[in-house]
């Protein structure tokens, strides 16, 4: 267990609103500037539309929405995550992306005290490094219940 | 975890070898003496039996070698072929076909076939009714049955070796199974045996063997002055040497080739016969050399690779497009002759991909006999199935759905088009009938058809049935064509036999075939005469991946309606707009058409400016129409059919996407979800 311990994680990190939020690297395909979304008809209101990614038509959920923010105003920094989980793959539409970062594993807390924020459904884990709180997303959870 | 990704490979030369076996059964049938076949047979159940033992599905491994036997016992010639067994030997062969199919599905490919494998090892011993006479009759003539048949001459090089004190001897050697060179293990033992003897013949023959066209096993003949020991010590000491058995052969005890050709001839000029026929055999396995060559030139790609493929291609499309645009402006002699080369290069590229995708109908069709086999037999009908065309090329997309349709319609045409024999003679026609499934290319299309020469459809019957299911008012039948009264049978909820059968009439009918037809972008077609048999006529779209589509303008939105389901476009004027029943209509050619709003199905952001005219879709599904209200038409486009993917699945009436020549997606609506 305890070479388990000291293995190290590269996390995704990215801004929605004033907070940083993460996803294992694994999951992520790419990350893509905002293009034209068609929408689609009849779907959750978290679900943009659908874009073509370099041949594949490819679901784009605003993770904003998703969360309940309130949703923003798109910019220059706005991106998409190309997240691919199983056989679904989704774009993520963040506000802003950071970094890549590597954290060893035992930094990730399991149960974090995140109570009153309404993405805690979401949530896998926190990591804490110098003065910064990366918010590890549950993306199973993240892309469940359409 | 390893085995996982052999599964696949597993599953799908399972089937190939099962499939091998059905089609060399039935050609058993036909010619119950030819044991090249029963070699075929037995050569692509062990292949089977190894792999499935490899993967660890005992069960499988199990009833393949029972079945294994009883073929090895027939091509011994310790059992003679007899209806009875082969009845038994198909049944296996379904059984292990349900095995491979539940494995496929995920499960474990357990089966309970005890009464298979007791059936299988009475065959084995003999018990078998219907074979006793005949196992005695091979038993008395053949002490020692020898394993090849040899032609006339060889015959005599035997025996006159024989007579000069040389020792003949078969011998079969088994190849361990993880044999990497089998060829050259071949090699060696044959230089071996030609140290000491001359080798006069082997099974399978040299050319095959130096090819290693062969399983594990082959048998050679050869004629020597040492003992069978000896011999046998020293093909032994070639490594990655399974087993070898050997076997002396005496004059009399030949298995002769003329055998094959004595029973189907009444006449008594055998010679002439054996000298006709035996080449014809050698050109009946040259071209089943023929036949095997190709395959192996052929790799095994999953289809998702050949999407990927085709989406990045694609995207090389749109961005010649750009490119094109980009060298006009520019006007540079140079760049324009190089994007148009591109342009060439890149549709003959397209033309590839998309052929790569295409598969021979055959895939489908080659299960066929088998299924009328069983069914002619369980119905005690005569039927003759007659297949053209086989090697017509379909979408692989389109060859999946297809299959469970035809095999709908062909069971219909043999239990309610073919008569039975009695019948078929009293109204003097041949005792058997013929079913005629015929695929070939037109145009754009693929159209595939079933031809019976049964009793046809009766259509004051078919009528009479709709009027009292409520499918068709009386009023209604009056106005129908032929062709749509025969048509009715497709109709859910119809079924004209009088007494239901296990074959068909089970609820799920007819109505199902023309569903997926349809769903597939297709049409269906009957014709009928009675007393003279039906024809069942389908029109395929070549392939699934492109599809012909309507561009309209909903807003600022795009959307793409498939030909397939418009009948017209056209613009009406607001105050031609009726209300029904809270429900906007329009009389549209002496038809009421309701009005849908598809702004409103799709709650598309309103602009709010009103015209005061409609541009109309007039779209179907099945007898119902409806319209379609859009802004406006683009136009007529082949485009690429994509899917949303799996996140999201089961949209409202809408089928899939397609990308544009800017790169945007337009989803493609699905009519049939609009109509009710």
């Amino acid at each position: 267990m305890t070479e388990v311990m000291t293995e190290q994680t590269k996390l995704i990190v990215f801004q929605l609103h004033d907070k940083e939020y993460a996803l294992e690297v694994e999951n992520v395909r790419s990350i893509e500037k905002l293009e034209h979304i068609t929408r689609v008809p009849k779907t959750p209101e978290y679900v943009k539309g659908v874009i073509n990614l370099r041949g594949v038509v490819t679901p784009i959920v605003d993770l904003r929405v998703r969360f309940g923010l309130s949703s923003v105003q798109d910019t220059e920094h706005t991106r998409v995550i190309m997240v691919i989980l199983e056989d679904k793959e989704v774009g993520l539409i963040v506000d802003a992306a950071n970094d890549v970062l590597d954290v060893r594993t035992e930094d990730i807390e399991d149960s974090p005290d995140v109570a009153g924020v309404q993405e805690a459904d979401y949530v896998a884990g926190v990591v804490k490094l110098d003065k910064r709180l990366l918010i590890l997303l549950h993306l199973d959870k993240v892309l469940q219940a359409l | 975890m390893e085995m996982s990704q052999y599964l696949e490979i597993f599953i799908e030369e399972s089937k190939e070898n099962l499939q091998a076996c059905n089609e060399q059964l039935l050609a058993l049938e036909k010619h119950p003496n030819d044991l090249s076949i029963v070699n075929e047979i037995f050569r692509a159940a062990h292949t089977l039996k190894g792999m499935a033992a490899t993967m660890g599905y005992d069960d499988l491994a199990n009833l393949t070698h029972k079945m294994e036997n009883v073929l090895d016992g027939i091509r011994n010639g310790v059992l003679a072929v007899t209806p009875g067994i082969l009845d038994v030997v198909f049944q296996a062969v379904d059984d292990l076909e349900a095995m491979v199919f539940s494995i496929a599905d995920g499960g474990d490919g357990k089966r309970d076939v005890s009464d298979v494998v007791r059936l299988l090892q009475q065959i084995e011993s003999g018990d078998a009714p219907g074979t006793a006479a005949e196992q005695e009759v091979a038993a008395t003539a053949t002490a020692l049955p020898s394993r090849l048949t040899y032609e006339a001459y060889e015959q005599t090089v035997i025996e006159e070796a024989i007579e000069q004190g040389f020792k003949c001897f078969e011998i079969s050697v088994s190849l361990r199974e993880d044999c990497l060179l089998k060829a050259a293990r071949v090699y060696m033992v044959f230089e071996l045996l030609e140290k000491d003897g001359e080798v006069i013949k082997s099974d399978p023959p040299v050319d095959q063997l130096e090819e290693e066209r062969f399983d594990r096993d082959f048998t050679v003949s050869i004629l020597t002055m040492e003992s069978a020991e000896s011999m046998a010590g020293k093909v032994e000491s070639v490594s990655e040497i399974d087993r070898v058995s050997i076997s002396p052969i005496e004059t009399g005890t030949f298995r002769s080739s003329e055998d094959t050709f004595t029973e189907p001839s009444p006449e008594k000029i055998q010679h002439e016969i054996v000298e006709e026929s035996t080449p014809r055999l050698k050109e009946e396995n040259a071209e089943n050399v023929k036949k095997a060559a190709p395959s192996s030139k052929t790799i095994r790609v999953n289809i998702d690779r050949l999407d990927i493929l085709m989406n990045l291609f694609e995207e090389l499309v749109i961005d010649r497009g750009r490119l094109e645009e980009i060298s006009k402006q520019f006007d540079n002699p140079e760049l324009n002759e190089t994007v148009e080369r591109m342009t060439r290069i890149s549709g003959d590229l397209q033309s590839i991909i998309l052929n790569m995708r295409m598969v021979p109908v055959e895939t489908v069709f080659n299960r066929f006999p088998r299924m009328v086999r069983q069914l002619a037999k369980d119905l005690d009908k005569q039927i003759e199935l007659k297949i053209e065309g086989a090697e017509t090329e379909l979408d692989r997309t389109v060859i999946d759905e297809i299959g469970d349709p035809l095999v709908h319609l062909i069971r219909n045409a043999i239990d309610h088009g073919i008569e039975t024999p009695e019948v078929r003679t009293k109204h003097g026609k041949e005792p058997f009938g013929t079913v005629k499934l015929k695929a070939y290319h037109s145009g754009n299309h693929v159209f595939i058809e079933l031809e019976d020469d049964g009793a046809g459809i009766n259509k004051e019957k078919v009528l009479q049935k709709a009027i009292d299911k409520g499918i068709v008012s009386s009023d209604q039948a009056l106005t129908l064509s032929d062709r749509q009264i025969y048509e009715l049978i497709l109709s859910s909820g119809f079924s004209t036999a009088e007494k239901l059968s296990d074959i068909s009439g089970r609820g799920v009918g007819l109505d199902v075939v023309r569903s997926t037809i349809e769903s597939l972008g297709g049409s269906i077609t009957i014709d009928s005469t009675v007393g003279e048999g039906s024809r069942f006529s389908i029109q395929l779209p070549l392939t699934l991946s492109i599809i012909a589509v309507m561009l309209v303008d909903v807003k600022s939105e795009k959307y793409a309606i498939p030909l397939s389901s418009i009948i017209e476009t056209a613009i009406i004027k607001k105050e031609d707009v009726l209300h029904a029943h809270n429900q906007k209509v329009i009389d549209f050619r002496g038809k009421v058409v309701p009005l849908l709003f598809l702004e409103e199905v799709f709650e598309v952001p309103s602009e709010g400016d009103e015209a005061d005219q409609y541009s109309i879709v007039l779209v179907r599904k099945g007898e119902k129409t409806a319209a379609l209200v859009v802004d406006s038409f683009i136009g007529q486009q082949e485009v690429v059919l994509k899917s949303l993917g799996h996140y999201l699945n089961d949209i409202f009436a809408i089928s899939g996407a397609t990308i544009l020549g800017d790169g945007q997606v337009a989803l493609i609506i699905d009519c049939n979800a609009l109509i009710h």
